[in-house]
């Protein structure tokens, strides 16, 4: 099968409460569609596997690996990413404050999966212990901090939420 | 670290499904995805054609009844983690449960997807040995039943047909007072097990085994019932001589050997680790 013999596909979305639209091929990730068809680049790809967690962004509200999702299947669906966490010209979301305060961000590439993978559990668990947060972020990998930093913003996160 | 192209197909039904399969020699269902995907991105395996089947209506569900527990083939793993119901007719499967990837593979990953995978350290495809499960497929023939113990085929190969579709799975419950235990060994949390024991023990009013069934994930390509043990458990006290023995049976049995791991450290880990989970079912039996 070659290239030029790829169907493309429409895909139509609710991306941070917007409606986009545009084209893939079937084998473009989610992931890739959110970076190079909509721009959206907060979104980001470390493993390309599922299991560094760089690429979690939520999807009718559950948080789901990016790079594990085809662009198609994600048709009529709602999305949301770091982008839709806070607006650009906007201050930051009391859960990027708490990242800020606690210097839990370094380079920054783990952070927007692990923010957004924040966002489903804090939503489903606001009285959450720090065991199971742990347990929570274990899905995220995150090469600079060590994580200490990130378990006490995302526990003063869960605290300022509840 | 992207597929190669393929046709995307989204069946609405069922029958569309199955004739989609018949037609298509080179085609994989995708699930889940969270196994799928991850192959397609590696270029692992390379369809022609990919069947989304996410999109067939009353594949997904939990029914818990007094004698029976059945999920639906698409049951996202995180659906079966919350449902109360079934938490409180096999609790074995939260233990489990938490040991299978992460929550973000959780809420897209499927029972079904799990069990036609096959992998060999698969907790899920463990349990439904563990259950003796029977699981229904469709095909262009129609519906058939068969037992966990001939689904496995060979190394990650279900005895399916081309065109047959795993829909549902069916637990007969464990109706009599009885206690669980689950205990996995991986490097970090989240990996695949390299060896994962699930047990399951009643007790008699004299506190004598009545019944008992422990099932090894990982040695094999299909988990393993150990039979040997479980005949050996029944009738006795469940004193830490009669488990060490029991424990012991573990290490006698076939295990893989690759690069990872070797055949005596499974069998190792399966000797302690069916001794641990043989304590966790007898202390919450009674």
């Amino acid at each position: 099968m070659t290239h030029t013999a790829e169907t493309l596909h429409t895909v139509t979305l609710t991306v941070n409460g917007a409606e986009r639209s545009a084209q893939c091929t079937a084998r473009w990730s989610l992931a890739d569609f959110l970076r190079h068809e909509l721009g959206l680049t907060g979104t980001h790809l470390g493993c390309e596997h599922g299991v560094c967690g760089a690429c979690t962004v939520l999807v009718d509200g559950k948080s789901v690996r990016g790079c594990l999702m085809m662009a198609v299947q994600a048709n009529g669906a709602e999305v949301r990413t770091i982008e839709g966490l806070a607006r650009d010209d906007g201050p930051l979301s009391a859960l990027q404050k708490a990242f800020a305060d606690h210097h839990a961000v370094q380079c920054g590439f783990c952070t927007p999966g692990i923010l957004m993978t924040l966002v489903e559990v804090l939503g489903d668990t606001p009285d959450i212990d720090e065991r199971e947060m742990r347990e929570a972020l274990s899905g995220n990998i995150c090469r600079c901090t060590g994580y200490q930093n990130i378990v006490d913003a995302a526990m003063a996160a869960a605290k300022a939420c509840r | 670290m992207k597929p190669g192209p393929f046709r995307y197909h989204a069946p609405r039904a069922l029958e569309e499904a199955i004739g989609l399969l018949s037609e298509y020699g080179n085609a994989k269902l995708l699930a889940g995805g969270q196994s799928l995907m991850a192959m397609l991105n590696l270029r692992y395996v390379m369809p022609d054609d990919v069947i989304d089947i996410n999109g067939l209506p009353d594949l997904a569900g939990i029914s818990v009844t007094d004698d029976l527990i059945e999920i639906g083939s698409m049951t996202r793993q995180r659906v079966i983690e919350h449902d109360a119901a079934l938490m409180r007719a096999a609790p074995i499967f939260r233990d489990a449960l938490t040991h299978v990837g992460h929550l973000q593979t959780r809420n897209r990953g499927t029972i079904g997807g799990s069990l036609c995978h096959l992998d060999p350290a698969a907790e899920l495809v463990a349990l439904c040995m563990l259950y003796d499960a029977t699981l229904t497929v469709s095909g262009k023939a129609g519906e058939r039943r068969l037992p966990m113990a001939e689904f496995p085929a060979f190394y990650m190969t279900p005895s399916l047909m081309p065109d047959e579709i795993l829909t549902r799975i069916t637990l007969p419950r464990w109706t009599e007072k009885h206690g669980h235990g689950f205990v996995e060994f991986a490097r970090r949390h989240g990996d695949f097990a390299i060896i994962a024991v699930g047990v399951l023990l009643a007790l008699d009013r004299a506190g004598n085994v009545a019944r008992c069934a422990i099932v090894i994930g990982g040695a094999g390509a299909a988990p393993l019932r150990l039979k040997s043990a479980e005949a050996l458990l029944i009738g006795q006290r469940p004193d830490p001589d009669i488990l060490a023995q029991a424990s012991a049976t573990a290490r006698e049995i076939d295990a893989m050997d690759d690069n990872a791991y070797s055949a005596d450290y499974r069998r190792h880990l399966a000797g302690v680790l069916t001794g641990r989970a043989l304590r966790q079912a007898v202390e919450c039996a009674a």
